[in-house]
């Protein structure tokens, strides 16, 4: 009788367990199906509009002909601006915030205040943006503008990711490395820094994806709506993929027309991410193969 | 002359009232074997002597402790300085995500030394004193996470040694290691106290009947008996001691 409860029982048990499994794993295919079927779209429609010319010839003929090679290096100009910016002042905050400040009010009011940040719509960046660095401190529309907008929207996600990064640092380091007699910046810079590096590249990397993606913020600050040249220097306006790709989608000369333009536009754009995500794992594996050596 | 004097040192954890006005006192090139059991106090009070309670928050701590005749808490005090002075071993090893050589290495580098040679010859002295050497000398820019448990220990005893303590505070340093690494960690401790002012931390009675020349009890948060390891272990004053080394409790 006992033997045959304990069997009912288990049954039961291992039937919700199943269910349970089941669920999650059709979540997950889903997610993953999702995102395949977005990639697909785009790269079926994209890729026909792909060639040597597209990538590296100035658009042409109202933005239907030609190619978003402005764009393309406009991007990167804004990529490598803004991680100028907002690497070192994100890491060394960071570092301030969890290796300095002790647990209390400062910290937790610089927590909630870097949360909040993170959670401010990129449109709102863009308009601040404009407001200080275009027209306060005079930079115009520009790419040293542009840049300082789009690093002040990635700073949060550097902070956070650092921190991240500095907490996954056993204590037991730290305290090897003070009982050895030194200092906090000693063991900040010999022994956790190198510990945490994979995980912060990662965690810069991870922002660089976000900014390259963005159009808001870089709406009022430098992006030209068409603008067949090179920029020269940082007071320069320049052409971005993610405006380009708003502007041919929504108002161009020839919306229909541009379409294919479209497509390819988006395809770069993701291919530009993809490759920047790919980067970082692999800076990662080597980082975190070296901090075990060195 | 003393080496170490503790006197009325009182410790709070936040409310928690950690050590009790302890007062003791250390000769030059002795081993003292602190013992008692779980929670009493033996691990608050090894790290009272290289002020490595400053680092955990709500610690408050008030008493006097001279070393070498230097009040370690005075407020000008270079705790940098102290630390180095007074090197501590820890319970788990600890040793550095670097190569065994920068993990001994370390200590001396963070103290400014660059000279390449002096560095070369400092390492591998701390090595052949923590008995290390012979297993590491082929493998010295290998990581210290290759290394076993027990030669991951002696690294870190080697990396104390490096910056030339002349204090050692060891903390159940062969807890975690098998009958051998700690029949070798013990045969060290017995070499390094002809430098070294050592005070240890261990549960196991026999170990501080084999190494140590005194031993102090502790019994929540207060010292009960200290004196020669011999004389506590064959005629302990107090019940409590007696109790304790014979099993009885604790
Ligand atoms: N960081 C801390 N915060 C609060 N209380 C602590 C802290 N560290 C230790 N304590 C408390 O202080 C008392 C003494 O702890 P301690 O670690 O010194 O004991 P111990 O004698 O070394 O014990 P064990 O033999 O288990 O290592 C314990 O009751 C412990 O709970
Ligand atoms: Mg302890």
């Amino acid at each position: 009788m006992k033997m045959k409860l304990e069997k009912h029982t288990n049954k039961k048990k291992q039937l919700k367990q199943a269910i349970a499994f089941n669920l999650f794993r059709l979540m997950s295919f889903g997610v993953v199906a999702v995102l395949a079927i977005i990639l697909l779209f785009i790269i079926v429609r994209g890729a026909s509009a792909i060639n040597w010319t597209f990538l590296t010839a100035m658009p042409e003929e109202g933005m239907t002909k030609g190619g978003i090679f402005p764009a393309i290096i406009g991007t990167f100009y804004l990529i490598g601006g803004s991680m100028l910016f907002a690497c070192p002042i994100g890491v060394l905050s960071a570092i301030y915030i969890h290796e300095y400040t002790k647990a209390g009010f400062i910290k937790r009011f610089i927590k909630l205040m870097t949360n909040n940040l993170a959670g401010i719509p990129s449109i709102v960046f863009g308009l601040f943006g404009m407001t200080l660095f275009v027209n306060t401190l005079g930079f115009g529309d520009s790419i040293l503008a542009g840049s300082l907008t789009l690093g002040l929207l990635s700073l949060p996600v550097v902070i956070r990711t650092t921190e991240e990064a500095l907490k996954s640092v056993d204590d037991s380091f730290r305290i090897g490395s003070y009982a050895l007699g030194a200092t906090k910046l000693q063991t900040i810079r010999k022994v956790i820094l190198p510990i945490a590096f994979p995980n912060i590249i990662t965690g810069l990397i991870l922002s660089i994806g976000r900014v390259s993606g963005e159009t808001a913020p870089i709406l009022f600050t430098v992006a030209a709506y068409f603008l067949p040249k090179l920029p020269t220097s940082i007071f320069d306006q320049t052409m971005a993929l993610p405006y380009h790709l708003y502007v041919i989608s929504t108002s161009g000369t020839n919306v229909e027309a541009s379409r294919p333009m479209a497509y390819g536009t988006a395809l770069v754009l993701i291919a530009i991410v993809l490759i920047v995500n790919l980067l970082a794992n692999g800076l990662r594996r080597y980082f975190g193969n070296k901090v075990k050596m060195n | 002359m003393y080496k170490i004097q503790a006197r009325h040192v009182s410790l709070y954890y936040n409310d928690f009232h950690a050590l009790k006005g302890i007062t003791m006192d250390f000769l030059p090139n002795t081993v003292t074997a602190l013992i008692g059991p779980s929670g009493c106090g033996k691990s608050t009070f090894l790290r009272v002597f290289n002020r490595m309670n400053d680092l955990i928050s709500g610690v408050k701590i008030s008493g006097n402790v001279m070393i070498d005749g230097e009040d370690i808490y005075e407020s000008k005090k270079d705790i940098d300085e102290l630390r180095k002075k007074v090197g501590m071993v820890f319970q788990k090893p600890n040793p550095f995500p670097k190569s065994i050589f920068e993990n001994v290495a370390y200590g001396l580098r963070v103290n400014g030394e660059n000279d390449k040679k002096f560095i070369e010859e400092r390492v591998e002295r701390s090595l052949v004193q923590s008995a290390l050497w012979e297993e590491v000398k082929d493998k010295l820019k290998k990581s210290a996470f290759e290394l076993s448990g027990g030669q991951q220990q002696r690294l870190c005893i080697a990396r104390a040694l490096a910056i030339e303590p002349s204090i050692l505070l060891m903390d159940e340093p062969a807890s975690a290691l098998d009958p051998i690494s700690t029949a070798k960690i013990e045969e060290l401790i017995y070499e390094l106290k002809k430098n070294y002012t050592i005070i240890i931390v261990t549960h196991n009675m026999q170990q501080a009947g084999r190494v140590s020349d005194k031993t102090a009890f502790f019994y929540i948060g207060e010292l009960i008996e200290y004196g020669d390891t011999k004389e506590i272990f064959t005629n302990p004053k107090n019940p409590r001691t007696q109790n304790y080394i014979t099993g009885r409790f604790g």
